[in-house]
């Protein structure tokens, strides 16, 4: 029985138990982040919550490791720039 | 063998300073680093060049001497060379006692010639946005900035390599060379590649460890260490504009307790993370992590920027203070063992303090006139109160 | 009602629900102590058995029997206490502290003794391009595989050295992915060197050859001395480039071969998890491997006093392993707090068993080595620190122009390490590049000075200011009552709040 999050606006289906990145890339995405100085596309490279590289902003919280977290039906999910702090920026 | 004009003892901030203004003054110069240079209280610093937090006497003049001379060397190596940035410093006030209190500092402070500029709450905001609401006002200090301090001492250092100077690490000194009449000649080390180390003059820039050091040559100067935590937060975009501490600092940093002491002090870096102090304790060399301080530094932080509370931290370190009983760092020549010189006892003011403390150190060897008179900080002046 | 601080304590408490840490749980609550089980993750499984909960068949797994026993053991007296991220731990007074992080709020649990089975992660080394979406850590490709059930990508090339490159790539292939091929750096038949170590393990031989048959009936090409130098696409992966090596990893010249492909599973071996054995003090070693391991006795004890050590946290050698030392772990975890002998066949049966898994793993890791010869295939512009976006050049420039002469000197000129993931990705890298400019291997100091952290998960400044010294504390289910419930307590969190 699968669920669906919006990504960027876009539905994403998603199986129980499944994580966000999983789901991402099972929908053909590889990335959802940029890099803080290069601006690089970065998606999911460890897999298991190591590396931070597939942090991604959900319901409005940034920097969830997209790898571990679990996808729940009706999360908005968006492309994380940099930090993921931008709103504090002055 | 090689005689040196000058060997300095420590390659941390104080002895890369001492080291390159003696190179630049023409002198042969070996530095004996018994780590890697920069590892020791420099890798575990903010970076601050303050004139702010000093009140009026011999620190400040130093400090002054100082804020010009790493302007100056960012003006002439690049700012980049240092990540030095003229950021300016904001002190805070969340009470009007303290409000009052800075505002009578600042009078000083501009008697002084620090450039002290009293601000309201609106002009605080301005000045950082993300201050806390509780803020009623406080003073801008556009002269306090700040650098990267093992960076800036690694190029300190380079610049004293191209000059023709050494910089030996992992070799630690064991012992002084001393002439019949008790002069000193330079230094003994465990290593088996440069043994010895010869020079007409010896600093002792060894920073916590400088009472050591001091001791082997017979002329204690006391230093203790004074620990400290800092925090760092992620990543972020620039958040805090400048320097940012609380009024509360200036009196900690002059205060003697024994106990655990903290105040806040916040800056951004050109990296993105925040870090975030400040501790005191006197605890000796002890290494070990304090739950119970980095949440007294987190939970004081917040007082100030409360954003800081969605924000996470990513790690801490910590570090030693030289720290001296009348609060004045140690450098000049020392009457007890001719030849050797102390440039050590910075507490918490070291990287500041580095380039006039460095162009001291030169202008007393070379015997040029020195930029200030050396006098408070003679190496000897514990031993006269003792007497 | 304040209760005595041996009450509100538990007997032993494992950190890590994979194989290991499920072992010692079992047995040291068979054995009569009260355990507490933390893991960050929602199910318990660690790596090795990560699945997707009811919906798993185990049809991927392997040892899934295993798996299920022990698992079955957890409604016993064992507190199974997930989506508990411990991000610092330190002794007091009566045993252990354990600070974690669950939905968001700090909790605090105590214990009298500890064993760590914290686990590996994928050991990796940088090359050209490694930074593209759509290059993954083999571990990365498994996880996705059997936790998730999702394909990494189309066409997938699988690379590095040793043994878990033919799981993943069989793993691939039988989920109907097309495997491009298998390329290993180094060569299979180092293993004949070590007949002893064969002969003591069938099962990991039969383990082995049923790999090999897998690719062979897939036909899944196996390529021996070959590794991934390059990989190249815009924005995302297209293409690796291919190289045979010599028996040091240089790059033969003309070798060089194009290989289309949108995903590359790469591994170099695995690394311990050791933040938390090293803010206990415990000490860690250099292993065969090349990697840091903490050190274990006999008994799985550590060098500090109540603290235990089980599977690939004391040294890189697979889930049986992990399963037998999880069991010698909390036995002698139990047998400390509790007085209570473990049965003295079942110790002598472990502990041979665990001499033949550790002696083959010893077999492999010296027939699967990491020779120097991959910084050749670096560049100037190679991304060294992924977080910081640290490149070769600036690494390079901190030891010749700024002078760093170790790894912590590295890190403080030209960060890398100074990122999120605080050098876990980059500091076996790091370490080997400043010791090859030395004209010298790395040390366990080297590896230590990366590897040290008194944060060992990103926590927020809120959380860690409200927290304080004596709770919100997990007891022992039954701590005021005569009665043992079954108690398991899983936070409502949906997401590993960073």
């Amino acid at each position: 029985m699968s669920a669906e999050f919006r990504f960027d606006g876009e539905p994403v289906s998603v199986e129980p138990g499944q994580s966000i990145g999983a789901a991402l890339i099972a929908g053909g995405r590889r990335s959802w982040r940029t890099t803080r100085h290069g601006g690089a596309p970065r998606g999911v490279f460890c897999g298991i919550g190591i590396c931070f590289d597939c942090l991604v902003t959900v319901n409005g919280e940034p920097n969830q490791r997209a790898c571990l977290a679990e996808a729940v039906a009706g999360d908005v999910v968006t492309t994380q720039e940099g930090s993921g702090h931008a709103d504090l920026a002055c | 063998m090689d005689l040196n004009d000058v060997v300095v003892i420590g390659g941390g901030v104080i002895g890369a300073a001492c080291a390159y203004y003696c190179a630049e003054a023409g002198l042969r110069v070996t530095v004996v680093e018994r780590g890697s240079p920069g590892g020791g209280t420099t890798s575990a610093c903010e970076g601050n060049i303050l004139l702010s937090d000093k009140e009026p006497g011999p620190e400040l003049e130093l400090a002054l001497l100082s804020s010009r001379l790493w302007s100056a060397l960012a003006d002439r190596r690049g700012a980049q060379a240092f990540e030095y940035q003229a950021k300016g410093g904001v002190v805070v006030a969340t009470t009007e006692a303290s409000a009052a209190g800075l505002a009578k500092l600042t009078v000083g402070q501009r008697a002084s010639g620090v450039d002290a500029v009293d601000v309201s709450a609106d002009e605080l905001r301005e000045l950082e946005p993300n201050i806390t609401s509780a803020a009623v006002g406080g003073a801008f200090y556009p002269q306090d900035s700040q650098v990267q301090p093992m960076l800036s001492t690694a190029r300190l250092l380079q610049l004293v390599r191209e000059k023709g100077g050494r910089v030996l690490s992992a070799t630690a000194v064991t012992g002084f060379l001393r002439g019949a009449d008790g002069a000193v000649l330079g230094v003994r080390t465990n290593s088996a590649a440069v043994p010895e180390v010869r020079g007409k003059c010896t600093v002792n820039a060894s920073g916590t460890w400088s009472g050591e050091i001091a001791e082997l040559a017979g002329a204690p100067i006391p230093i203790l260490p004074r620990k400290g935590f800092i925090l760092v937060t992620e990543p972020l975009p620039r958040v805090v504009r400048h320097k940012v501490y609380t009024a509360e600092y200036v009196a900690n940093v002059a205060s003697s307790d024994e106990g655990l002491e903290t105040s806040v002090v916040v800056e951004g870096t050109q990296a993105g993370t925040v870090l975030i102090g400040a501790s005191r304790e006197r605890v000796g060399f002890d290494r070990s992590f304090s739950l119970t301080v980095v949440r007294k530094l987190a939970a004081q932080a917040l007082g100030v920027f409360p954003f800081l509370e969605h924000v996470s931290l990513m790690r801490t370190y910590l570090g030693f203070r030289p720290y001296c009983p009348d609060h004045l760092p140690v450098i000049g020549p020392d009457p007890r063992a001719p030849g050797l010189f102390h440039a050590t006892g910075h507490e918490g003011a070291g990287i500041g303090l580095a380039t006039g403390t460095g162009t001291l150190i030169a202008q007393l060897i070379t015997g040029a006139t020195p930029d200030l008179d050396p006098a408070p900080f003679r190496p000897h002046r514990f031993e006269e109160v003792a007497a | 009602m304040p209760t005595s601080p041996a009450e509100s304590r538990y007997d032993v408490a494992v950190l890590g629900a994979g194989p290991a840490g499920l072992a010692a749980a079992v047995s040291a609550s068979q054995a009569g102590a009260r355990v507490a089980l933390l893991d960050s993750a929602a199910r318990p499984g660690g790596q090795y058995w990560r699945n997707r909960g009811d919906a798993d068949s185990g049809a991927l797994h392997h040892d899934w029997s295993t798996f299920r026993a022990l698992r079955g053991e957890l409604r016993g007296r064992i507190d199974h206490l997930a989506q508990h991220a411990v991000w610092h731990a330190e002794h007091d007074e009566h045993g252990l502290d354990l600070y974690a992080l669950c939905d968001g709020a700090e909790r605090i649990v105590r214990a009298a003794a500890l064993v760590l089975a914290t686990g590996a992660y994928d050991r990796q080394l940088p090359f050209p391009g490694w930074t593209l979406p759509g290059v993954f850590t083999a571990g990365a490709v498994q996880a996705l595989l059997k936790g998730h059930g999702v394909l990494a990508g189309r066409r997938i090339a699988v690379a590095g050295t040793g043994p878990f490159l033919l799981a993943v790539a069989a793993g691939l292939a039988q989920s109907g992915a097309d495997v491009v091929g298998v390329f290993e750096a180094g060569h299979p038949a180092e293993f004949a060197r070590f007949p002893g170590a064969l002969a003591r393990n069938p099962a990991k031989l039969t383990e082995g050859a049923r790999y090999l048959a897998t690719l062979a009936r897939h036909r899944i090409p196996y390529h021996p001395r070959t590794a991934v130098i390059a990989a190249h696409g815009d924005g995302e992966l297209n293409q690796i480039i291919t190289a045979t090596l010599t028996r040091e990893w240089q790059v033969v010249p003309g070798s060089e071969t194009p290989v289309d492909c949108d995903t590359l599973a790469v591994g170099y071996g695995f690394t311990p998890q050791l933040e938390i054995p090293l803010q206990l003090g415990c000490d860690t070693r250099l292993d065969v491997d090349g990697s840091l391991v903490a050190i274990a006795d006999s008994r799985q004890r550590s060098t500090r006093e109540r603290v235990y050590l089980a599977g690939e946290v004391c040294g890189v050698a697979g889930a049986a392993a992990s399963v037998v030392e999880g069991h010698l772990a909390g036995l002698a975890a139990a047998e400390d707090v509790l007085a209570a002998t473990p049965d003295p066949k079942q110790l002598r049966r472990l502990r041979r068993q665990r001499g033949s898994l550790r002696s083959f793993a010893h077999a492999m890791h010296t027939a699967f080595p990491v020779p120097a010869g991959w910084i050749g295939w670096v560049t100037p512009d190679t991304t060294v620190c992924r977080c910081e976006e640290v490149d070769a050049r600036t690494v390079e420039a901190a030891i010749d122009e700024l002078g760093a002469a170790d790894p912590r000197a590295v890190k403080l000129y030209a960060r890398p390490g100074m990122g999120l993931c605080q050098g876990r990705v980059c500091g076996y890298a790091t370490t080997c590049l400043l010791a090859a400019r030395e004209g010298r291997t790395p040390t366990a100091d080297d590896l230590r000075s990366l590897t040290a952290r008194p944060i060992a998960n990103p926590i927020k400044l809120g959380v860690i200011a409200a927290g304080q010294r004596t709770g919100p504390q997990t007891k022992p289910a039954g701590a005021n009552s005569t009665e043992l419930k079954n108690y398991s307590v899983q936070c409502h969190m949906r997401h590993v709040i960073l």
